[in-house]
C-alpha cells in the first residue's frame, strides 16, 4: 500500500509543472546557500570605499550597497539566512504542532479542549504583531527570530495534526492495535502519526514560505538580522533609505524573496494537489 | 551649552540628527553656495514680514518644557519660543539675551545679572527676577527630573536684589557658569507650585522668545508663529511649520515637492542628489564643522585595553581618512582632540597616530600580542585579540564606521564583532552597567570648553559619563583648573595640555567630526553664514514679497 | 468569549515576563536623572516584589479599568491615550481594505470558479500566487518608487498635505484619499489573493453539488444558478475567513504604516518595540488580540445571521 502511494504520488507530482517548477527553485536555493563560498563573486564583506552605491554593471552585476559592497555576493550569503531561519522556525511550528495535534487528537476530551483553546487564543494574536512584541522584550538575533516564528506559527499544523488523527484513530488497523493492547506511544507514533504526515508536509513546505517572508519583514525592520550581516530584508532597508539614488537595492533582494516564496508556495501547493484523494482523476 | 548638553547628545543621538536649524548651534568656517537663477534686483531684496517657512524633524518633540527636554527635536521648538539670559553671537561670543549685561566680581565668585525691562512673556505678563529664581530653585529641585542640573548645583547662593537684578553666588570660580545662564527661563506665574510633570505647558509653552506656540499635532506637525511684541522686534517671517517626517528619503522628496523649506541633508544627498542645476536654482545649501565628533571608546576596566600601547596601536590601524570618504563622502575631519579643529581651543600640535597597519602591528607585539597560532588572530596568555563594538540603531553613519574599523582591525588580526543596538535597551544594559568592550558614540560639544562631566575620576557613576572609566589626575586637575579662572589664555593652556595628555592616553580612538549641511529654499533670504553657523540670526530672516510662498493670516 | 479574553491576557503577561531583569532597569533615561521616586512608583504600580499570580491579577485589574500605564516614551503620556489617539485610522484603512477585498476577490473567485480553466483562470491563478509570494514591504517600496518619485502622482508618507487646513472640505476628503491609496492598497493586497482563490474554490466545491445540478436540470438559466444558488452557499463561509483576515490585516499594518508613515496604531508599536516602550507595547498586543477577537465574533454572528441552517435552536 505504502509503496504505491509514493510512487503514485512522485508521478501525479511530476505532472504539476507549475510545482515542479518549485521544485527546482527550492533546489536552486539550496544549492547556492549551501555553495555561497564558492559561487559569490566577492567577499561579502569586503569594502570598497571608491564604489559606493554603483548601479549594476560588468564588475558587480547587482550594484554595490552604500558601503561598495558587491550585492550579488551578500544576497548570496543572504540566502543562507533565509532559508536557515525558514527550516529552524518550520521545524520547531512542526514539532510543537505534531506533539500538540497528536495528544488533541489521540485523547481529546478535556487535553483536546485545553489545547484547542489554547489554539484559539494563540490565533487571537495578530501573529506579527506577537512576534514584534517578543523580540521586543527579548532582542533581535537570528536564534531569536527563527525560535518566535516557530513558536508563533504550530497552531495550524496542530489543527491539521489532529484533524488527522481524529479521523485515523478509527480505522481499522489502529482499533485493532488497540484491542490488541499495544501503549498509546506506540500507537500514536507507530501508526497514527506516519500516516498523519501528508498535511504535515504541505503545511512545512508552505511555512517555510511564510517564515522567510516574516523574517525578511523583520529584517526590513530593523528587528531582523542586524547588519553588517547581510539578509535580503536588511538589503531592502538600504534600499528604501536610498530609494531615489539606489533601485537596485530596492529590486533584487524584493525579488529574491519573491522567487523563495513561490518556490515553496507552489511545490507545497503541488504536493497538496497530488495527495488530495479527490483530485484523482 | 556645556557638558549637560553631551548627555542629551548621547541619549539622542538615535535621531539622526536631522533636524532642521537650531538656535544653539555654534559652529565656524560656514560655507555656502549661492543659488544662480535668482536675480538680485531692489525689490526682490526688501525685508518684508510675511510667509511660512518648513522645516524637517526626523523625530517629533517630546516635551516643549525646557526643563524636560533632553532631545533634539525639543530643543530645536524651545529655542524659538524661549530665551536665556545670555546667548552666543555669531562669533561664539557670549552676549546678552534676556540680560543686558553682567558684572563679574573681582574674586570671580559672583556673577550679577542686570535684566531687560522690556520683555513680556507670551501671555502679556513681565519678565522679572522672579522667573530666573523660579528657573533656577525649578532646575536644582531634586524632584526635578533634568538633565541640567550639574552647573546649577555650583551656585552657592542665589539672590534677587530687585525685580530687574539677580545675583549668583559660586563657591569657586567657575568659568563655564556664564554661559549655563544660557538656560531657558521659565514663566514663575504659570509653574509656580504645580508640578512641573504635569504642567499643560509641556505641551503648551508659553516663552519669552521671538515665536509664540501655535499648535501641535502629535507625530505630524508643530506650528509657531511670530510674536510680534518680541523684545529684539517682530521677526519677518510669520510662522514656522516643523513636520515629523520620520525617514530622510521621505524627508528629502518632500523637499523637492516644495512642501518643506529647509532640512538637513546627509552626506549622500548632499553629494549625489543635490548637485543638479534645478537644485541651484532653487536652493542654497551650506557646509560647516559641526560641535559633534564620533569617537571608539574602550572599556578602560577590560583587560584587553588596560596598556596604552595597545590602544595607541589600535587607533594607528584605524584608517580614519578612509572613514571620511566612505561613511561622511568627504563632508568632515579626521577627529584628534575632543575639540571642535576649527575652534579657539583646539590643539593642533597633539599626536595624531596616523594610519600606518605595519606599525601597528608592531606596537601590539611589543605590548604582547602576536599571532602565535597562526590562526591569524593575534593573541596574548593563550586568548584571541576578539571583541564587540556596540552602537546605537538608528544611526547609518555609526553603523558604516564601525563597519570599515572591523575591517581595519581584522587586517592586523584582531576579529571584530559588530552589535547594533536599540538606544534605549544599550544604554541601559550596556553603557550604564559598564557592560561592554568598546563602543562607537559620539559626543556634542559646544562653546565652552569644560568637558569634566566626561573625563573626570569621579564622574564614573552608573548614569554618569565616563562610563570607560578614565582615572587620570593629572587631567582631573587640569581640567579643575580650566573651570576655576574667567581668563580665556590662562584657560587655553589647561585644555591644550589637557588635550596633549589625552591624546598620548588615547583612552577613546577619536574618529570623526562631520559636516552640517542644512539646505533651504533659495527664497529666503538674509542668511549670514558665521562662525556660529546659520541660525543665531534666524528672526532676520525673510522672504521678499514678490516671491513669498505662503499666506498667513494675522 | 471570557475564556478568550482571559487567554489572551495570560499570553500577553507571559510575553512581558520575557523580558530579562524587571521593567524598572530597563525604564530609559530618555528622562535622565531618572529618580528614586519615580522608579518607586513604577514598582508599586507593576507591583514587581510580589509574586507572580499577584503580579498578573494587579495587571489584570490595571486593565480592566483601562489603565494600561505610562509610556516609557520620553513624552510620558498614558499609554491608553497614545493608542486610542492612533485607532481611528488603522481600523479605517483595515476596514476600507476588506471592502476592497471582498469587492474585487469576490467577482474574481466566482468567475475563475465558472470558467475554470480558462485563460481568465489561469491568469488569475497566476495572480494570486504572485499575491502570497510578494513581499508586502516590497511592493510598497516598488509602488513608492513609480507612483510617487517617478511619475509623482502619488504622496507617499503621512495621511495628509501640508496645506490640508487650507482645502475645502472636498479638497480635504481628496487629499485624505490620495494618501491612502497606496497604503490601503498594499494592506488589501495579500488579503485579495487569499480571499480570491478561498472564494473559487468554495465556488467550485458548490458548484459541484447535487442541488446545482438540480436547478440547471430544472432549466433555470445559467445566471440564476450562479448568483441565486451557488453564490450564496459559497459565501457563507468566505464570511468566516474574513473573521480569520483580521488579525492579518492588523499584523500587517505595522509594516504598511510604517512605510507610508501613517501616524496609526501600527506605526506606534513599531515605534514602541524600537524604543522598548513596554507599556505601549503590551497595550496595543492585547488591544490589537481584542480587536480581532470581536473580529471573530462579529464574522460569526453574521455568518449565523446568514446561514439559515444554524439560526434555528443553536
Amino acid at each position: 500500500m505504502k509503496v504505491n502511494i509514493l510512487g503514485d504520488f512522485t508521478r501525479r507530482l511530476g505532472k504539476n509543472r507549475l510545482a515542479v517548477a518549485g521544485l527546482i527553485v527550492v533546489v536552486i536555493l539550496f544549492v547556492v546557500a549551501i555553495a555561497a563560498p564558492i559561487l559569490a563573486p566577492y567577499d561579502p564583506d569586503h569594502i570598497d570605499i571608491s564604489n559606493i552605491l554603483a548601479p549594476p554593471t560588468r564588475a558587480h552585476l547587482l550594484g554595490t550597497d552604500i558601503l561598495g559592497r558587491d550585492i550579488l555576493s551578500r544576497m548570496i550569503y543572504g540566502s543562507r539566512v533565509s532559508l536557515s531561519v525558514g527550516f529552524v522556525a518550520v521545524g520547531i511550528s512542526t514539532l510543537i504542532g505534531a506533539f500538540l495535534g497528536s495528544i488533541s487528537g489521540y485523547y481529546r476530551g478535556i487535553p483536546d479542549t485545553i489545547i484547542m483553546r489554547f489554539v484559539d487564543i494563540m490565533l487571537c494574536f495578530p501573529s506579527f504583531f506577537l512576534i514584534l512584541a517578543v523580540i521586543a522584550f527579548v532582542g533581535p538575533s537570528i536564534w531569536n527570530i527563527m525560535i518566535v516564528i516557530g513558536v508563533t506559527s504550530w497552531m495550524g499544523v496542530t489543527r491539521l495534526v489532529r484533524a488527522e488523527f481524529l479521523s485515523i484513530r478509527e480505522r481499522d488497523f489502529v482499533q485493532a492495535a488497540i484491542s490488541q493492547g499495544a501503549g498509546d506511544l506506540r500507537i500514536i507514533f507507530l501508526h497514527i502519526l506516519p500516516n498523519a504526515m501528508a498535511p504535515v508536509l504541505v503545511a512545512a513546505t508552505l511555512g517555510v514560505a511564510a517564515a522567510v517572508l516574516v523574517e525578511s519583514g523583520l529584517s526590513f525592520l530593523g528587528l531582523g538580522v542586524q547588519p553588517p550581516d547581510p539578509s535580503w530584508g536588511n538589503i531592502l532597508t538600504e534600499g528604501k533609505d536610498n530609494i531615489e539614488i539606489a533601485w537596485w537595492l530596492s529590486l533584487f533582494p524584493g525579488l529574491a524573496i519573491l522567487i523563495t516564496v513561490l518556490g515553496y508556495n507552489l511545490l507545497g501547493e503541488g504536493i497538496r494537489d497530488s495527495l488530495d484523494p479527490r483530485l484523482r482523476r | 551649552m556645556v557638558i549637560r548638553q553631551a548627555y542629551l547628545a548621547l541619549l539622542l543621538s538615535t535621531i539622526v540628527a536631522l533636524s532642521g536649524c537650531s538656535d544653539k548651534e555654534k559652529e565656524a568656517g560656514v560655507m555656502a553656495e549661492k543659488p544662480t537663477g535668482v536675480a538680485a534686483s531692489p525689490d526682490n531684496t526688501k525685508p518684508a514680514y510675511g510667509d511660512m517657512m518648513i522645516r524637517g524633524s526626523i523625530g517629533d518633540a517630546s516635551v516643549l518644557l525646557p526643563v524636560l527636554a533632553s532631545d533634539a527635536a525639543s530643543g530645536d521648538i524651545i529655542g524659538y519660543i524661549y530665551n536665556g539670559l545670555v546667548k552666543y553671537d555669531k562669533n561664539i561670543k557670549l552676549v546678552g539675551d534676556l540680560a543686558e549685561k553682567w558684572e563679574i566680581s573681582e574674586d570671580n565668585l559672583k556673577i550679577r545679572f542686570y535684566l531687560r525691562k522690556d520683555v513680556k512673556w507670551q501671555d502679556g505678563k513681565p519678565f522679572t527676577a522672579k522667573d530666573v529664581e523660579f528657573t533656577y530653585k525649578l532646575i536644582i529641585d531634586p524632584k526635578t527630573p533634568t538633565a541640567y542640573a550639574t552647573d546649577f548645583l555650583r551656585v552657592k547662593e542665589f539672590r534677587v536684589l530687585d525685580p530687574y537684578t539677580v545675583e549668583a553666588t559660586y563657591e569657586k570660580p567657575y568659568a563655564p557658569a556664564l554661559g549655563s545662564w544660557g538656560q531657558s527661563m521659565h514663566p514663575a506665574h504659570l509653574l509656580e507650585g504645580q508640578d512641573v510633570n504635569q504642567s499643560p505647558l509641556k505641551r503648551h509653552p508659553i516663552g519669552t522668545g521671538p515665536y509664540k506656540f501655535t499648535e501641535w499635532k502629535t507625530g505630524d506637525r508643530i506650528v509657531v508663529d511670530s510674536y510680534h511684541d518680541y523684545f529684539e522686534g517682530r521677526p519677518y517671517i510669520d510662522r514656522v511649520m516643523t513636520r515629523t517626517i520620520p525617514d530622510p528619503a521621505t524627508m528629502f522628496l518632500e523637499l523637492k515637492a516644495g512642501r518643506l523649506d529647509l532640512m538637513t541633508l546627509t552626506p549622500l544627498q548632499y553629494r549625489r542628489q543635490t548637485d543638479t542645476p534645478w537644485f541651484k536654482q532653487n536652493f542654497v545649501r551650506y557646509k560647516y564643522l559641526s560641535f559633534n565628533y564620533t569617537y571608539l571608546g574602550y572599556n578602560l576596566k577590560d583587560w584587553k585595553f588596560q596598556d596604552k600601547k595597545v590602544r595607541q596601536a589600535l587607533t594607528t590601524a584605524i584608517d580614519r581618512e578612509s572613514i571620511v570618504n566612505g561613511v561622511l563622502l568627504g563632508l568632515g575631519q579626521p577627529a584628534y582632540t575632543p575639540y571642535k579643529p576649527d575652534t579657539f581651543w583646539y590643539n593642533p600640535n597633539v599626536k595624531k597616530f596616523p594610519y600606518d597597519p605595519e606599525k601597528a602591528r608592531e606596537m601590539l607585539a611589543e605590548a604582547g600580542w602576536k599571532d602565535t597560532d597562526g590562526d591569524g588572530i593575534l593573541d596574548k596568555d593563550g586568548k584571541p585579540f576578539e571583541f564587540t563594538i556596540i552602537t546605537n540603531q538608528g544611526n547609518e553613519l555609526r553603523k558604516n564606521a564601525a563597519t570599515i574599523i572591523q575591517r581595519d582591525l581584522k587586517r592586523i588580526g584582531i576579529s571584530v564583532k559588530i552589535r547594533v543596538l536599540e538606544w534605549a535597551a544599550f544604554l541601559k544594559n550596556f553603557i550604564n552597567k559598564r557592560n561592554f568592550e568598546a563602543c562607537l558614540l559620539g559626543w556634542q560639544t559646544g562653546p565652552e570648553p569644560n568637558q569634566i562631566d566626561i573625563w573626570n575620576s569621579k564622574k564614573i557613576g552608573e548614569t554618569q559619563l565616563n562610563f570607560i572609566t578614565y582615572q587620570n589626575p593629572t587631567v582631573d586637575k587640569l581640567l579643575d583648573d580650566g573651570a576655576s579662572t574667567y581668563n580665556r589664555d590662562e584657560r587655553k593652556k589647561y585644555y591644550d595640555e589637557f588635550q596633549a595628555i589625552i591624546a598620548e592616553d588615547q583612552p577613546y580612538t577619536f574618529l570623526y567630526v562631520g559636516e552640517t549641511l542644512p539646505i533651504i529654499s533659495s527664497r529666503f533670504r538674509g542668511i549670514e553664514p558665521a562662525p556660529l553657523g546659520i541660525s543665531y540670526n534666524f528672526i532676520e530672516w525673510y522672504v521678499p514679497k514678490p516671491l513669498q510662498k505662503y499666506q498667513i493670516q494675522p | 468569549m471570557i475564556p478568550l479574553l482571559l487567554g489572551i491576557t495570560i499570553i500577553s503577561f507571559t510575553v512581558m515576563k520575557m523580558a530579562p531583569g524587571d521593567p524598572t532597569s530597563l525604564v530609559t533615561d530618555l528622562n535622565p536623572n531618572m529618580n528614586e521616586e519615580t522608579i518607586a512608583r513604577i514598582r508599586a504600580h507593576y507591583g514587581l516584589d510580589q509574586p507572580w499570580h499577584i503580579q498578573y491579577l494587579k495587571w489584570l485589574r490595571n486593565m480592566l479599568m483601562l489603565d494600561f500605564g505610562t509610556s516609557f516614551a520620553p513624552d510620558g503620556r498614558p499609554v491608553l491615550d497614545k493608542i486610542l489617539e492612533r485607532i481611528p485610522i488603522t481600523i479605517f484603512i483595515n476596514v476600507v481594505s476588506l471592502l476592497l477585498i471582498l469587492a474585487i476577490a469576490i467577482p474574481i473567485g466566482v468567475s475563475s470558479a465558472v470558467k475554470q480553466g480558462s485563460l481568465f483562470d489561469r491568469g488569475t491563478t497566476v495572480f494570486v500566487f504572485l499575491g502570497f509570494a510578494i513581499p508586502s514591504f516590497w511592493l510598497a517600496l516598488l509602488l513608492m518608487i513609480l507612483f510617487g518619485v517617478k511619475l509623482e502622482w502619488l504622496p507617499i508618507s503621512g495621511i495628509r498635505s501640508l496645506n490640508y487646513m487650507e482645502l475645502s472640505q472636498v479638497g480635504r476628503f481628496f487629499d485624505f484619499a490620495e494618501h491612502l491609496i497606496l497604503p490601503i492598497f498594499i494592506s488589501a493586497f495579500g488579503g485579495l489573493a487569499s480571499m480570491s482563490r478561498y472564494m473559487r474554490s468554495n465556488m467550485l466545491e458548490v458548484i459541484r453539488q447535487d442541488y446545482i445540478t438540480t436547478a440547471r436540470a430544472k432549466g433555470l438559466d445559467e445566471r440564476t444558478v450562479i448568483f441565486r444558488h451557488a453564490l450564496r452557499n459559497a459565501l457563507l463561509p468566505v464570511i468566516t475567513l474574513l473573521g480569520l483576515a483580521i488579525p492579518g490585516l492588523i499584523g500587517g499594518s505595522v509594516i504598511v504604516e510604517t512605510i507610508f508613515a501613517i501616524p496609526g496604531m501600527g506605526f506606534l508599536f513599531y515605534q514602541s518595540v524600537m524604543m522598548r516602550d513596554y507599556p505601549t507595547v503590551m497595550g496595543i498586543l492585547v488591544i490589537g488580540a481584542v480587536l480581532t477577537l470581536l473580529g471573530n465574533l462579529f464574522a460569526d454572528v453574521s455568518y449565523s445571521l446568514a446561514d439559515p441552517r444554524i439560526r434555528v435552536g443553536d
